[in-house]
């Protein structure tokens, strides 16, 4: 019988012949990483060692990776006092793959991982974060888990006890129209699936409009995935993949990819046809409370963000100037950009298009998380708006449950900062 | 029997659950402070130990969606409540097992606060509203997971036997 993407790298990591939906694996992890919240994976993975006796150590140091991003620079005492913890560790215990607040090598854990090198194809990764799931933009089995689950990794050297996950086919056809994009793309599928369509599954995505789009739009979709539920989204890699690799990770080692094999199983097939797809936009508390941006076009809005690991790349900072050059942002809104790294932040600094935000009224703020999970800056006031380009807008997310936020794509969060109101950005928006 | 102390609706996160504001708290034994934290009177309720351990919290699906973060469990394994819903997100599960947070998952559950319920290994019943839901079991893949008590003791078991092995190797 034939196996899915993922059957495929499960049954590799776990040195079986083939593997099929429902049996329970110990797969090896390629990849473990972790932000902030390695401080408690250390206090878990030292909880491990307790009364045994036995030297705690990392299976193998150069497997780990650590990126600092959720708060940074540190928003309190707390938060630095933990920072400092998991750097003492990273230095006992002599992790290489480390990310400090830095402009060169820091940045979003979900883009400093594809940018570095760190993720290949066929690779299982796990991650203590749920957007994990980016990481089956280059064709690997990325999936989130808690930090006892990564205390027991780092132990182990394998997950424990690995349901192999039954698998949603998504086909995707069409070219994209102008304006809409990846995040239109996901958004539109988790409205269709449903914040838990896809819970314990996995989503691998095909179609020629998959085969055409680049590594930093596939990095959307699969990041998104998590929140129709899905355990990972997967794209099997291919020609982009292995460009991606060679000219913007650096990496010189063969790659392979792994494909499904013609007659493997799905437990759905979901078909999409972007040709006549129009903006999408998830409306407050859920993020499949999605609808065409026509049905909230002239909401008012009181900040808008664009960043995150969602949508925090180049290609998105150059979508998202392109319709702000020469135009300010709406008075009475406030723009925020999180450019998705410091090597993203660079490239964006030489180009232009800060100065191009900065033109317009926008503040740019250093690669992180930003305000996307309400810890660290930009937390909205009692009744306001947000239009952000991230990733979940949850009751509270933004840091006050007294708020209210709208997902989308870079267009319409650049269109609708110039009008200060959720603004098409097919229409062009306000051209004052 | 047990009571129902708190309802919720589809889908509740974990933003919602321990808000990400209080995130740079992360010791298990610091985390209960902060449950529904946006929830004032119920997080109220239980730090005041109104709520006797053994409560129970009741929701509809999807319950514990969105992020890993492991103190939405932590958080609430403090106050030893069980948590009976239609469904549960799959990390929040996972972290739930490996905690020792008790899920009962029983699809078609409903309940008001204030509602007395008999939990038994295969079914649910509602003594208030005299309904009774079938239990779905957790992962069987976790079981072993849960018997060694969690996570923690089941890995040092694991890195215990490892090691065991790999010294009687010649």
């Amino acid at each position: 019988m034939g196996m899915t993407v993922v059957e495929k790298i499960l049954a590799r990591a776990s040195g079986q012949e083939g593997v099929k939906a429902g049996d329970v694996l110990e797969p090896k992890v390629d990849l473990a990483m972790s932000h902030e919240n390695a401080a408690l994976v250390i206090n878990q993975f030292l909880e491990v060692y307790k009364d045994t006796g036995l030297e705690p150590r990392v299976w193998d140091p150069s497997r780990v990776a650590i990126i600092f991003d959720h708060r940074v620079p540190a928003e309190s005492p707390k938060t630095a006092t933990n920072q400092k913890k998991v750097r003492d560790f990273v230095a006992r215990h002599m992790i290489a793959k480390f990310h400090d607040i830095r402009g060169d090598v820091g940045g979003i854990c979900h883009q400093i991982l594809p940018e570095s090198g760190y993720v290949r194809p066929g690779a299982v990764v796990v991650g203590t974060d749920s957007h994990t799931t980016s990481h089956g933009a280059l064709g690997a089995f990325a999936f989130g888990i808690g930090a006892t689950e990564m205390a027991s990794v780092w132990a182990l050297g394998f997950a424990v006890n690995i349901e192999v996950p039954l698998t949603i086919k998504v086909e995707v056809h069409g070219l994209f129209p102008p304006f809409v994009g990846p995040k239109d793309l996901i958004l539109n599928c988790i409205g269709r699936l449903t914040a838990q369509g896809a819970n314990f599954r996995v989503i691998e995505f095909h179609g020629e409009t998959i085969r055409k789009m680049s590594t930093s739009g596939r990095l959307v979709i699969c990041n998104m995935s998590v929140e129709a539920g899905a355990t990972a989204g997967i794209v099997p890699a291919d020609e982009e993949t292995i460009r991606y690799l060679r000219e913007e990770a650096g990496v010189t080692e063969p790659v392979t990819p792994v494909v499904p094999d013609g007659d493997a199983r799905y437990t759905q097939i979901l078909e999409v046809d972007v040709s006549n797809l129009v903006p999408q936009i998830a409306c407050p508390h859920t993020v499949d409370n999605v609808k065409p941006v026509d049905q909230v076009a002239g909401t008012r809005v009181q900040q808008i963000v664009i960043g995150s690991c969602t949508n925090g790349r180049f290609d998105d900072l150059e979508v998202a100037a392109g319709i702000l050059r020469g135009r300010k942002v709406a008075a009475g809104t406030r723009m925020l950009v999180f450019p998705a790294s410091g090597r993203i932040y660079q490239k964006a600094i030489e180009r232009g298009l800060v100065a191009d935000f900065m033109k317009a009224g926008a503040v740019v703020m250093n690669p992180g998380c930003g305000p996307c999970l309400g810890v660290h800056e930009g937390a909205l006031g009692d009744g306001e708006v947000a239009l952000s380009t991230t990733n979940r807008n949850f009751k509270g997310r933004m840091g006050n449950p007294n708020s209210g936020v709208y997902l989308c794509s870079p267009a319409v969060a650049a269109a609708s900062a110039v009008t200060g109101m959720i603004t098409d950005p097919r229409k062009g928006g306000a051209s004052s | 029997m047990t009571k129902v102390v708190f309802t919720l609706g589809d889908d509740i996160s974990t933003d919602v659950i321990y808000p990400g504001r209080y995130m740079a708290t992360v010791l298990p034994a610091e985390t209960p402070e902060f449950a529904f934290a946006d929830h004032a009177e119920f997080n109220a309720r239980l730090k005041a130990k109104q709520i006797p351990p053994g409560s129970v919290l009741a929701a509809g699906k999807n319950f514990g969606c969105g992020s890993s973060r492991e103190q939405a469990v932590s958080t609430l394994k403090g106050y030893e409540l069980i948590i009976v819903a239609e469904g549960f997100a799959r990390i929040f599960m996972q972290n739930a097992i490996n905690l020792g947070l008790r899920l009962v998952t029983a699809p078609g559950f409903a309940a008001s606060e204030g509602d007395e319920l008999e939990i038994g290994e295969h079914q649910v019943k509602n003594l208030t509203s005299g309904r009774v839901v079938d239990i779905i079991q957790l992962p069987k893949a976790r079981q072993v997971v849960m018997e060694a008590g969690g996570l923690i003791p089941y890995t040092r078991k694991r890195l215990l036997d490892q090691l065991q092995k790999s010294a009687r190797k010649p």
